[in-house]
């Protein structure tokens, strides 16, 4: 059956690639701390099940060493010039999209098979990684479509990857570092104890300040934890049961995915929610490593707005 | 009750607004919660390193950046912006309007993972967004440039969040399901998506306002 550890071990090898275009890379004053940093994410990802978790450990420390020493840099953004480029362009025209849209129709048509044919009672795919394989499938496919089609020299892949790869830098392990310090936060009771004190605070008999409480209570939950799906059993347990629904009566279904989404809103306005705010930023080569969160805090707090009102009427008077 | 791993939360906030390496903060943070809570230093260290190899999947998504990178070398960015700058009703705030509702639409179907930042983002969506601008408004000076390519990606990011949770088979709607019936509140997954709707309109009117609103602030100095 695939299942994740075909895909560590695919994205261990394109890990490698950018580790060796990171060390050719002469424009990079920095390629070697760059060359490591990526050589510890292949390790990691090739290895990580044989290490042990005091190994894992060791090998979280030393990536945060590369990059806290300031070892990451970056070369010439561009492998090609301006006008290489443009001539290419008109070259290939608007069929350079098709491999492109590859990934997404793989993913597509992929996930339609796999949830409406017999394919799923197959066995061929693990289901909780059917999402990841696709992706996966996709890339394969498009990378070869572009060596068959375009002939780029041997390097260039490796060199074009690796470029892309060093301007996101060490953001680019953020989130999941991020995800590792969930299960550290879990095992403190970080969780348990903002939500006793949430609970603590509650005013009784004012609805309306219940609602307000519990919507604002999954927003600075979740922009402290990254993620709303940390916050929501907190607060859940905290508010949204024993308050909104046990005691005022409130709609379960209303409560439970109106607050999520109010939850949502707060991870349009978090850094910690990396994968999604600050990842991008990077890799759009913005100067500002805010400038998603800028963009999206005004549609977040009206949206916030928008779900208290749903909370209370839908929850409360429908 | 133990508040002392609050202490934590803290440091990421603090370590985050002195801009020091973010890595560097969050591995702090984390040694530093484990360490209040009472846990050993090697049992902290160790589950930070359990941690960080369950969730290896999320460093998946990088695999397709050879291929976009290939493509760029071949011009895909000029071709998105030639591509745009040909069509004559097109602006920024249209394009993003466009690929929100397609973002939302596709996203409540759970497919999730068809759009995202560097698969669609970084080599169509940004460069067609400022292409569209700077037909609308001459060629654009880098902050605002900015301005536009941070939109598209907060784009994205909106029809994600507030498009998935009406596809009943997501993790969240899952998780809120399982966390209700922990108290025994027993809801059918169908029950919750459904609430999602409202909240998905919503932020498709009140994004999309603010992208329109967009093309008009662009030309103003």
């Amino acid at each position: 059956m695939i299942d994740l550890h075909w895909l560590y071990v695919l994205a261990g090898a394109v890990f490698a690639g950018f580790a060796v275009g990171s060390a050719r890379d002469t424009s990079n004053p920095k390629r070697l701390g760059n060359a490591l940093f990526w050589s510890l994410v292949t390790a990691s990802l090739w290895f990580g099940d044989f290490l042990g978790d005091l190994g894992n450990g060791v090998l979280v420390l030393a990536l945060v060493a590369v990059a806290g020493a300031h070892l990451l840099g970056r070369g010439r953004s561009e492998s090609t010039t301006a006008e290489e480029r443009e001539c290419k362009s008109d070259r290939y025209g608007n069929r350079l999209f098709l491999p492109a849209l590859i990934i997404p129709l793989t993913a597509f048509v992929g996930t339609l098979a796999f949830n409406y044919t017999p394919l799923k009672g197959l066995g061929l795919i693990d289901p909780k990684a059917v999402t990841l394989v696709l992706l996966g499938a996709g890339v394969i496919l498009a990378q070869a479509v572009c060596l068959v089609w375009l002939r780029p020299p041997a390097s260039a892949p490796i060199e074009d990857g690796s470029r892309l790869m060093n301007g996101v830098g060490w953001a680019a392990i953020l989130p999941q570092m991020l995800a590792a310090l969930g299960t550290i936060f879990a095992v403190a009771g970080v969780g348990t104890t903002i939500g006793t004190m949430a609970g603590a605070i509650i005013p009784h008999g004012s609805i309306i300040l219940a609602v307000l409480l519990y919507a604002f209570g999954m927003v600075a939950f979740t922009m402290i934890m990254g993620n709303a799906f940390a916050a929501f059993p907190v607060m859940a347990a905290a508010i949204g049961v024993p308050i909104l629904i046990r005691a005022d009566g409130g709609n379960p279904a209303v409560i439970g995915a109106v607050g999520m989404l109010a939850g949502f809103c707060g991870t349009l306005m978090t850094p910690m929610a990396a994968n999604f705010n600050i990842v991008p930023a990077a890799l759009l080569e913005l100067k500002s490593q805010y400038a998603v969160i800028r963009a999206q805090v005004p549609t977040a707090l009206v949206l916030l707005a928008a779900n208290i009102a749903i909370l209370y009427v839908a929850g409360f008077h429908l | 009750m133990n508040y002392l791993p609050l202490l934590g939360i803290a440091l990421v906030v603090l370590g985050f607004a002195l801009r020091f390496n973010p890595l560097l903060v969050v591995a702090a943070s984390a040694i530093a919660t484990g360490l209040l809570a009472g846990i050993p230093f090697l049992k902290v260290l160790a589950t930070l390193g359990h941690g960080f190899n369950e969730n290896r999947y999320v460093s998946i998504i990088w695999i397709v950046l050879p291929v976009i990178g290939l493509l760029e070398r071949y011009g895909l960015q000029e071709r998105a912006r030639t591509l745009i700058a040909n069509m004559k009703r097109a602006t920024a705030g249209r394009l993003l309007l466009v690929y929100l509702a397609l973002r939302q639409v596709l996203s409540s179907l759970g497919l999730t993972s068809v759009m995202g930042h560097p698969q669609t983002v970084r080599p169509l969506l940004a460069p067609m967004a400022v292409a569209a601008a700077e037909k609308q408004h001459g060629e654009l000076d880098d902050q605002t440039a900015e301005r536009v390519k941070a939109m598209a990606a907060a784009t994205d990011n909106v029809g994600l969040f507030f498009g998935e949770d009406i596809f009943i088979a997501i993790a969240s709607i899952l998780l809120i399901q399982g966390s209700l019936a922990s108290f025994g509140i027993q809801l059918t997954p169908f029950q919750l998506s459904v609430w999602a709707i409202p909240t998905a309109i919503c932020a498709f009117l009140i994004h999309g306002t603010r992208l329109l609103l967009l093309d008009r602030s662009l030309g103003k100095p």
